[in-house]
């Protein structure tokens, strides 16, 4: 199989490195070549953060270029408009609509861009847009809006529903499993 | 058995499957992650030193004992660990001593981009570059034997997409190896003159039987897949050629970085009408085939700069683009910044409200430069903060020591923050030091120090007393303050900068980030009270920004640290368990 490249992007601090370690899993549970690519270190501090998942018969580079992407799942709006231009032709956006500031934002410098939702839609791209936050509050986290896209993704991937269960159960620590897989449902069911 | 493992990660099975008895490091991105997940195996004594020149010498200490040894860093972290280096390439080892050292192309998190090759090549020592993380567990494994059989020091050199990316890893046993016997052999391991010069002809044989196994090592490796391009790359570049280029050229895939074949290159060149390099960094493969009249292009294509990438590649070589779609937009950046919450960000807003000039250093609060607070003039290295400020303050004189403070947080300090207030107290300025204790090696990811009480294992372990510890070295004004009083702080810093004798403030608060660190509730903004005088957003804080004309904090992030709340001189932000 022809290797295929999906993106966790959002800002440090909001659970990609679970979100990739999820689909890691589940990825390898099928048999695949797996690569996941993170970013450690600084630019965790509330920057801008990627994470690179790649799977196939045999991957190479664990870097996403632009254009590549398959999909991209964003966990903030802002992020999904930055990282938009990874998307291949026909593949998937799937964004929490949530909006988190940038410094430049706060300290007035620039501004957040309105309407993104609709303009990313316009781009033609299959781009949409998961009230995530408010999913993963009804979960029992606000901090589960990572799961909550995860199980978006679940549906635009054709795996067994089992595989992402025992991913989850391996992936998360006991007392969080239930409100995951709360999450993941919500997700899936939007 | 089979398990997706960051490079690092791999990196750390391969010291355990190896029986690597002793593991001593510095943490620095991205290399941290190889001795933490050593530590969890109990056959490998594991800790964190200093710094990077103490864990090179406990390396070297326990491979001269006969055990086979480890320390690792990122690539600046040698250039602290050089000295024993360069004299441990002349000792030679007993038990096998693998060095790991992480590059960081692009500076995802570091304040140069040096390659550490020239340190391999300057020392004369075997280096090894794998390409995923198989490779890690593997080349290790082959490191400490090729260690033992050429008695050399091994660098196995990573880089940041090497180490941070997980790929499929075959997990063995460990083998255990015995201790070898540590008999005392003045000639081999005292290197006084007499001594070294003996060993440095060593060295050189050595290296040229070295040069003998690069020719035939199967860790050099050709795919000949037929063709008229040839292309010679190591470590991540063979990931990203491959992925550019697939099976449309043939490759000579170098697992050894140090020292390079001759006629190996020579003879693989001679099959195509041309032969591309492909390098991150410098021209280090490049240079060498033009040294030895193989005609190769490298750098003029792909520069020196940054990281390379699959679609570099195929631009560069086949003038292939992808195509995409983006906005017409002004996306606004998204640099990284403090946390809310961050004990730094009350010092650095002191230091910026009274325009004082800061010597900076490495660590989180290197952020203390970004806009807002702006409130750094300098950052280049481990310790420099300290040292720099006292000859900052030497070329300037009064004027500057009343102006001016270094910031240097509690591992930074332990690193070598300490021989420089030793000469601003022997050498006498009337500096002064703020070290910023947040009880945590905190940029790496939280890696206990001397200063935390605790050792890798989470064991408790001896502290360093840092006020004892100042006043030891001759700082007589030492003190104490609490980052999250703004009043308090910013007293301190004016009364220090008065005084006419050196002085240390240590600013003391555990990261937010901790987890044992219990948060207040979220703070709310009273709108009625709010006069938008965007006084609160001057300390940077994530969490607060402008919405409707009005001062508004986000509450799943805020930590009720109370900073914002002592800046506004309106009342307008309050405690109340977040219920507006």
């Amino acid at each position: 199989m022809e290797t295929k490249s999906i993106m966790i992007v959002g800002v440090g601090g909001q659970g990609s490195l679970l979100a990739s370690r999820l689909l890691g899993n589940v990825l390898l549970s099928q048999g695949f070549d797996v690569k996941v690519s993170e970013v450690h270190g600084m630019s965790q501090r509330g920057g801008s953060v990627v994470t690179y998942v790649k799977y196939g018969d045999k991957v190479y580079s664990p870097v996403i270029e632009k254009g590549e992407a398959d999909a991209i799942i964003a966990f903030e709006q802002l992020e999904a408009a930055r990282w938009v231009p990874y998307l291949k032709k026909g593949g998937h956006l799937i964004f929490s609509t949530q909006k988190l500031n940038p410094m430049p934002v706060i300290t007035g410098a620039a501004s957040y861009p309105e309407n993104i939702p609709e303009k990313l839609k316009a781009l033609g791209i299959d781009a949409i847009p998961v009230d995530a936050l408010s999913l993963a509050k009804e979960a029992g986290s606000p901090k589960a809006s990572n799961v909550v896209l995860m199980g978006v993704l679940s549906t635009k991937m054709g795996f067994p529903e089992k595989v992402w269960q025992d991913a989850l159960e391996k992936c998360v620590p006991a007392k969080f499993l239930e409100m995951n897989k709360k999450a993941f449902e919500l997700g899936k069911n939007s | 058995m089979k398990k997706l493992m960051l490079g690092n990660e791999a990196f750390a099975r391969g010291l355990y499957e190896a029986g690597c008895k002793v593991a001593s490091s510095y943490p620095g991105t991205p290399s941290t992650e190889i001795t933490e997940e050593a530590a969890k195996y109990d056959e490998i004594y594991c800790e964190w030193a200093p710094n990077e020149k103490v864990a090179m010498e406990v390396a070297i200490g326990a491979s001269i004992a006969g055990a086979r040894a480890f320390c690792g860093m990122k690539h600046v972290g040698l250039n602290v660990a050089a000295d024993p280096l360069y004299t441990a390439s002349y000792t030679g080892v007993n038990g096998g001593l693998v060095i790991a050292v992480a590059d960081d192309p692009g500076m995802h998190s570091s304040q140069n981009e040096q390659d550490s090759r020239h340190h391999a090549i300057a020392s004369k020592v075997l280096m090894l570059e794998p390409s995923d993380s198989q490779e890690c567990k593997d080349y290790v494994k082959e490191g400490f034997k090729l260690s033992e059989e050429f008695d050399t020091p091994v660098i196995v050199r990573l880089s940041t997409r090497v180490s941070h990316s997980q790929s499929i890893v075959d997990v063995l046993d460990r083998e255990e190896i015995p201790l070898k016997n540590y008999s005392k052999n003045i000639p081999k391991y005292v290197m006084m003159p007499a001594m070294a010069r003996g060993r440095h002809v060593f060295v050189e044989e050595r290296i040229k039987r070295l040069v003998e196994f690069a020719e035939k090592s199967p860790l050099n490796k050709i795919e000949d897949n037929g063709g008229k391009i040839g292309v010679i790359t190591s470590g991540i570049c063979y990931q990203y050629a491959k992925e550019a280029l697939g099976d449309s050229v043939s490759y000579l895939k170098l697992g050894i970085a140090n020292p390079l074949p001759v006629e190996l290159i020579k003879n693989f060149a001679a099959k195509f009408e041309t032969v591309y390099v492909i390098e991150e960094l410098d021209d280090i493969i490049e240079t060498h085939c033009k040294k030895h009249g193989i005609n190769v292009k490298g750098k003029e294509l792909f520069g020196f700069i940054g990281e390379l990438s699959q679609s570099i590649i195929a631009e560069k070589l086949l003038g292939k683009t992808n195509e995409f779609a983006a906005l017409d937009e002004n996306i606004p950046v998204r640099p990284p910044v403090m946390c809310a919450g961050c004990p730094h960000r009350g010092v650095f807003y002191a230091l910026s409200k009274n325009n004082i000039t800061v010597s900076g250093d490495i660590g989180c609060y290197t952020l203390g430069a970004t806009a807002p607070l702006s409130a750094m003039d300098t950052t280049v290295c481990m310790g420099a903060s300290v040292s720099g400020l006292h000859g900052f303050n030497k070329a300037r004189g009064e004027e500057a020591e009343k102006k001016s403070v270094a910031v240097i947080g509690d591992s930074t300090f332990i690193h070598s923050g300490i021989t420089g207030l030793i000469n601003i107290a022997y050498n006498a300025t009337n500096s002064t030091v703020i070290i910023l204790d947040n009880s945590i090696t905190g940029m790496t990811g939280h890696q206990h120090n001397p200063t935390t009480g605790y050792n890798i294992k989470g064991d408790p372990a001896a502290k360093v007393d840092l006020e004892k510890l100042c006043r030891a070295v001759g700082i007589e004004r030492v003190r104490v303050v609490d980052p999250y009083s703004l009043a308090q702080t910013e007293a301190a810093i004016k009364e220090e900068l008065a005084a006419d004798e050196p002085s240390v403030i240590i600013a003391r608060r555990p990261c937010a980030l901790l987890k044992n660190v219990k948060h207040k509730a979220p703070l709310y903004v009273d709108k009625d009270k709010c006069k938008s005088c965007k006084a609160c957003l001057k300390i940077g804080c994530p969490c607060i920004s402008m919405k409707d004309g009005k001062a508004e904090i986000e509450q799943t992030q805020c930590t009720g640290c109370g900073i914002c709340m002592e800046l506004c001189k309106f009342g307008a932000i309050k405690e109340n368990g977040g219920k507006e």
